[in-house]
């Protein structure tokens, strides 16, 4: 009986230990890829080795224009949900004109940036691991480096790039068409006046606003693309590996982008 | 002196100590000069899998890779033939040994020297490897692009030039997924030979190939290793294409060398073990089970409560 117990603790902690161990491994993994994706990416080229243009383009296009369509009607719609739901709570305290002023800073400051962040880590988060993770199991990524090239450099550097340029770029496109939304709602079932509604966006939304929501985006390009691409670099054996490599990295990438997004919240409400 | 007894002697454990010396200090009355060593393994061994699960793949493997002749390693599957091909490409690192290429000791090297090595190697895949979201031309240019700085034009002539020796010229524009398997084993042929290396190696280069595909690619093998002084290393069990194409045939068994020697010496061969390989027979001294415990224990040992 005793025994039994001891034998169950015993094999309990081995079994914590064991995935406490897959965890950290897990975790300095992606520190070391993510090390050496921004070493190739942003010093190398400085060192003489430049960045070639077209995949960044390709990827960019990839990454950004083909992203636009959606990104826009989630932030159209989520105006249009803000401003109706902010109307039904400050039409109580008779403040309706300030619907734009808090779609607007909501939208800048928080929604802007986190929606486009988890709608990308679906779309492209997920589209990168699956097509690394086939490269990998096509032994395509082992060709690379047979040919002396570094996988990471020329896989993950241009995606790198491409999303961290084009997911900025999409929030403050986000941005815009989230107000756009608040504003149509506004004027036209809400009942608010255009000329005070404007007034009450442009005086609350403060240029600060939008760069600590830009600064957010930059972070969750980052933990898209490294997700991702770490998910794919794992993937030994065949198409399953790929499969569940690609769910664990939209499901890991929204997490982080979660947490990072409380972090830098908490960070920006103390220092600005 | 017949051909094995110089081969014997090429392997005395005493002159493999310093390679370079053997060439320099062969005897004079051979009939010819022996051939250079381009590459070299020693005493390498490697284990996977830890505790319980830890499998030796290989142990004390031995082997020579002259330069401007084809090498074939042979074995059935699971005796350690795409590892040793790993090691040399430097995907793998020996647990002990030392690797030698071009008279260079490769086994501790780092990740950027390893990469000044692999430009001397042009690598051929099981799968070929190419690029799926390439064409022919990219996937055939991509060492170039990314290696040299010739002009778009002289890239261009350059892809046609090893499309042309592959015999697939006019295939520039396909995509990898529109070509047949052997197309893509030419292909990647032409790829492997972009950079002209010095060595390449060919990864079971007939496998799942009809015979007269198979009858081409090995045309290829000899033709570039002849007229251009290409060391082949070809990793195989085909055993008629090793035959027809090799120089020397390395036939492994569990991570040990059971047999080294010419295409013809193979023939001529008593041990059981090449024997059983030649004839293809499941029964005989190398087993029909993978498993590594006995079935009686096995059972004995599971616990059915």
């Amino acid at each position: 009986m005793v025994r039994n117990i001891f034998g169950f603790i015993g094999r309990k902690s081995f079994q914590l230990s064991d995935f406490f161990l897959d965890f950290f491994r897990e975790v300095s993994g992606l520190y070391y890829l993510t090390r050496e994706a921004l070493y190739v990416t942003f010093i190398e080229p400085l060192r003489g080795k430049s960045n070639k243009w077209g995949p960044i383009w390709y990827q960019m296009d990839e990454v950004g224009i083909k992203s636009t369509t959606i990104v826009f009607l989630v932030a159209f719609l989520l105006g249009v949900i803000l401003a109706f739901q902010t109307a039904y709570q400050l039409a109580r305290f008779g403040a309706l004109n300030f619907t734009g002023a808090l779609v607007g800073v909501a939208m800048t400051r928080e929604l802007g940036p986190l929606m486009t962040a988890i709608v990308m880590a679906g779309r492209v988060g997920a589209s990168f691991t699956a097509e690394m993770g086939t490269m990998k199991v096509a032994d395509e990524i082992l060709a690379l480096e047979t040919m002396a090239l570094n996988p990471v450099k020329f896989l993950i550097a241009p995606r790198l790039i491409a999303i961290l340029i084009m997911l900025p770029v999409l929030t403050v496109m986000a941005d815009m068409m989230g107000m756009l939304g608040g504003f149509l709602i506004g004027v036209t079932t809400l009942g608010i006046d255009p000329v005070p509604y404007i007034d009450n966006s442009i005086d609350s939304v403060k240029l600060m606003d939008v760069v600590t929501g830009l600064i957010k985006s930059g972070v969750f390009a980052l933990i898209i693309v490294m997700v991702g691409s770490y998910m794919a670099f794992i993937i030994e054996g065949g198409a399953e590996k790929v499969g569940q490599n690609t769910r664990s990295a939209v499901v890991v990438s929204m997490v982080l982008i979660i947490i990072a997004d409380l972090l830098f919240t908490t960070l920006f409400y103390f220092i600005t | 002196m017949t051909e094995a007894d110089k081969n014997l002697m090429y392997f005395n454990p005493d002159e493999e100590e310093s390679p370079k010396q053997t060439a320099a200090t062969a005897p004079k009355d051979a009939p010819e000069p022996k051939p250079e060593i381009m590459m070299e393994l020693r005493d390498v061994s490697k284990a996977f899998g830890e505790g319980d699960q830890r499998i030796m793949v290989l142990e004390g493997f031995n082997a020579t890779f002259e330069k401007g002749q084809v090498t074939s390693i042979m074995g059935g599957s699971g005796s350690g033939k795409s590892t040793v091909l790993k090691h040399m490409i430097g995907a793998y690192k020996p647990d002990s040994g030392k690797i030698f290429v071009d008279g260079e000791d490769i086994t501790g090297f780092n990740q950027k020297q390893m990469d000044t090595v692999r430009k001397k190697f042009g690598f051929m895949f099981q799968s070929g490897a190419l690029f799926q979201s390439m064409s022919v031309e990219e996937n055939v240019a991509l060492p170039l692009r990314e290696h040299t700085d010739l002009n778009e034009t002289t890239i261009k002539i350059m892809v046609k030039l090893k499309l042309e020796m592959v015999g697939l010229r006019g295939c520039e524009h396909l995509k990898p997924a529109q070509l047949s398997g052997g197309m893509i084993k030419r292909i990647a042929l032409a790829r492997a030979i972009a950079l002209d290396p010095k060595m390449v190696f060919y990864d079971e280069p007939s496998a799942g190939l009809d015979p007269i595909s198979i009858g081409v690619i090995d045309k290829l093998i000899v033709d570039l290793t002849k007229k251009m002084g290409i060391t082949a290393v070809v990793v195989t069990h085909e055993l008629p294409s090793a035959m027809r194409i090799s120089d020397k045939i390395i036939m492994l068994f569990k991570g040990k060398i059971v047999f080294e020697g010419s295409p013809e010496e193979i023939r001529t061969s008593d041990d059981p073990r090449v024997i059983q390989f030649i004839n293809g027979s499941p029964d005989g001294p190398i087993p029909f089970s993978k498993s590594q415990v006995d079935l009686g224990e096995e059972l004995k040992q599971m616990n059915f409560l």
